[in-house]
């Protein structure tokens, strides 16, 4: 098993940073898999992390300048890495104005993913600051866990309003209430709503658009399909969850849609250029 | 906008109706005044009272005239209910305490009468948000019987002069001592904290001394805890007039100019600590 990238070009290290910080706001921690062609960030849904899922895809060309990695075995070239998120990000962020930084599979005292970057100094001379990143090795006996997720059979399909809004909106709301309803319907219109003994607040947005996957869904279950678009699909979540997703995102997505399969299952997919993230928040009982 | 287009059938049933085209200018001045939980609205046709008490010896009220907001109706003479005050702010803040520049939220309030919730409608750039909070039997307000014609002695102060000594208030002090008097130290703020204690002097000759009327020597002491949370008021206000009474009720008196330049007012009441005799 080897691997080895190295970043110079300054924006790519600054982008790859933010995606980790990202990352570290969702989750403490999560598996790292690499690819010829992918790095992963995974989280699977356990009871341990309130059933929450996460997918975050990134091109390794977008950001690595050197890459190569052997897999386990030529028949299974990955590998699967448990790593914390936060300290892989500090390590990053301290090293924001290097002039080129590189990250390897080491075997420290245990398995570590080392950090290297080559720092400017006052003097001609630089200096090289390495931080070991401690991970655990995945065997493969457990990489099913870690599969991509299946695009959910879900209800309604929608564009999700600025993010920054919706954050305001849910902020206030998580004062109010531990749940939180979202609502959506293929007609562009989504309702977020709270209801407790005290109060029932509900925010409507309109026009916000419907991705197009009805006109390229399959024959069976696609949404466009489902009938009348006025009718809402809903769920309910714990509004903790979806706060966490909102506090995390640094970037102001491409795109950000929300799919929802009614009472089961909120599907968040946000897309950057070269980084897509997906999230998923199980509807409560 | 979409807040004026609700059916006419609704208006007729509800005895209060305001709107404002600036949620701020109501959410800022309750801010001022939030030390607890309960609040009793009262709506007149001279405007809204919003009254706050605490420890039944310390009473905070906001006043926001009628023509404050663009529509005030009222269909009773008198309109009183108690509400969740900390509910109502993050419902009137839903869409984000700070908003963009250029950007406000629109605000109508609805009320039905006794036993209906209060129902708020706020929109921001074209997203509607609907609010329904219970109301509750409202608690009697405190009459502190504090009289113009009673008052022994007045000061009206620039709010920036106060607030530097308010914020560097010694919180380790149980006590708040203010001295007025037609003599030296003229308005005098006085902690009695861990660290030792500390004067604040205001000279009648001042800058920052807009009047001065004392007729006699008063030193009282009013607890800390009730007091601290008028520096909300202080802050968002321009001026401030100090008055106590023969019995040592002290009176603050806040203007406050919204975003518009309107102008508002916070009052706050507040009993003297007992157990110190006065000077």
């Amino acid at each position: 098993m080897k691997f080895r990238g190295k970043i110079i070009d300054v924006a790519c290290l600054n982008h790859f940073t933010r995606v980790v910080t990202t990352i570290s706001k969702l989750t403490k921690t999560c598996v790292l898999r690499l690819t010829p062609d992918n790095l992963f960030f995974i989280l699977s849904g356990k009871v341990t992390n309130g059933g929450v899922s996460m997918w975050c895809e990134l091109l390794q060309n977008n950001f690595f300048d050197e890459y190569q990695m052997e897999g386990v075995s030529s028949e299974f070239n990955q590998i699967c890495l448990e790593v914390s998120p936060e300290n892989l990000s500090r390590a990053l962020r301290t090293v924001q104005c290097a002039k080129s930084v590189k990250i390897k599979l080491t075997k420290k005292h245990c398995a570590c993913l080392t950090v290297a970057a080559e720092l400017p100094t006052l003097s001609s001379a630089s200096r090289v600051v390495t931080h070991d990143v401690p991970v655990e090795v995945i065997p493969r006996r457990l990489w099913q866990e870690f599969k991509e997720p299946v695009m959910p059979d879900f209800d309604v399909s929608i564009y999700l309003p600025p993010l920054k809004m919706l954050k305001n909106v849910v902020d206030r709301m998580k004062n109010l209430s531990n749940f939180l309803v979202i609502e959506a319907n293929m007609n562009g219109e989504m309702n977020l709503k709270i209801q407790t003994d005290l109060v029932s607040v509900s925010t409507h947005f309109k026009d916000l658009g419907n991705p197009p996957w009805g006109e390229d869904a399959s024959q069976d279950g696609g949404p466009s399909q489902r009938g009348d678009p006025e009718l809402l699909a809903e769920a309910t979540v714990d509004i903790r969850k979806l706060q966490q997703f909102l506090v995390g995102q640094q970037v102001n997505p491409s795109k950000a849609m929300c799919n929802i399969v009614h009472q089961n299952v909120v599907h968040l997919i946000l897309l950057h250029e070269d980084v897509s993230l997906q999230y998923f928040i199980p509807a409560v009982a | 906008m979409p807040l004026s287009t609700q059916s006419q059938s609704e208006d007729v049933q509800d005895v209060l109706v305001a709107n404002l085209d600036n949620a701020r200018s109501l959410s800022n001045i309750l801010k001022a005044i939030t030390c607890k939980d309960h609040a009793i609205f009262t709506a007149t046709a001279n405007g809204l009272k919003v009254t706050v008490e605490d420890c039944k010896c310390m009473q905070a009220n906001a006043f926001i005239q009628a023509d404050i907001f663009q529509e005030f109706t009222l269909k009773d003479d008198i309109v009183v209910f108690q509400i969740n005050l900390t509910v109502l702010l993050d419902c009137l803040n839903i869409f984000g305490g700070t908003p963009a520049a250029g950007v406000s939220t629109a605000l109508r309030m609805c009320y039905r009468g006794y036993g209906y919730p209060l129902t708020l409608f706020l929109e921001e750039g074209g997203v509607v948000t609907v609010c329904k909070i219970n109301t509750s039997e409202p608690e009697e307000p405190i009459d502190f019987e504090f009289s113009s014609s009673n008052v022994t002695n007045k000061v009206i102060l620039l709010s920036e002069s106060l607030k530097e000594a308010f914020s560097e208030l010694d919180l380790t002090s149980e006590v708040l001592e203010i001295t007025m008097s037609p003599s030296q130290p003229y308005f005098r703020l006085s902690t009695f904290g861990n660290s030792g204690n500390a004067h604040y002097d205001y000279s009648k000759d001042s800058d920052m001394m807009e009047l001065f009327q004392c007729n006699r020597t008063q030193t009282n002491r009013y607890k800390m805890s009730l007091l601290k949370p008028s520096t909300k008021a202080l802050a968002i206000s321009c001026k401030v007039s100090v008055r106590t009474d023969s019995r040592g009720v002290l009176s603050l008196q806040y203007l406050v100019r919204n975003d518009d330049g309107q102008i508002c007012f916070v009052e706050y009441f507040c009993c003297p600590d007992e157990e110190v005799e006065e000077g």
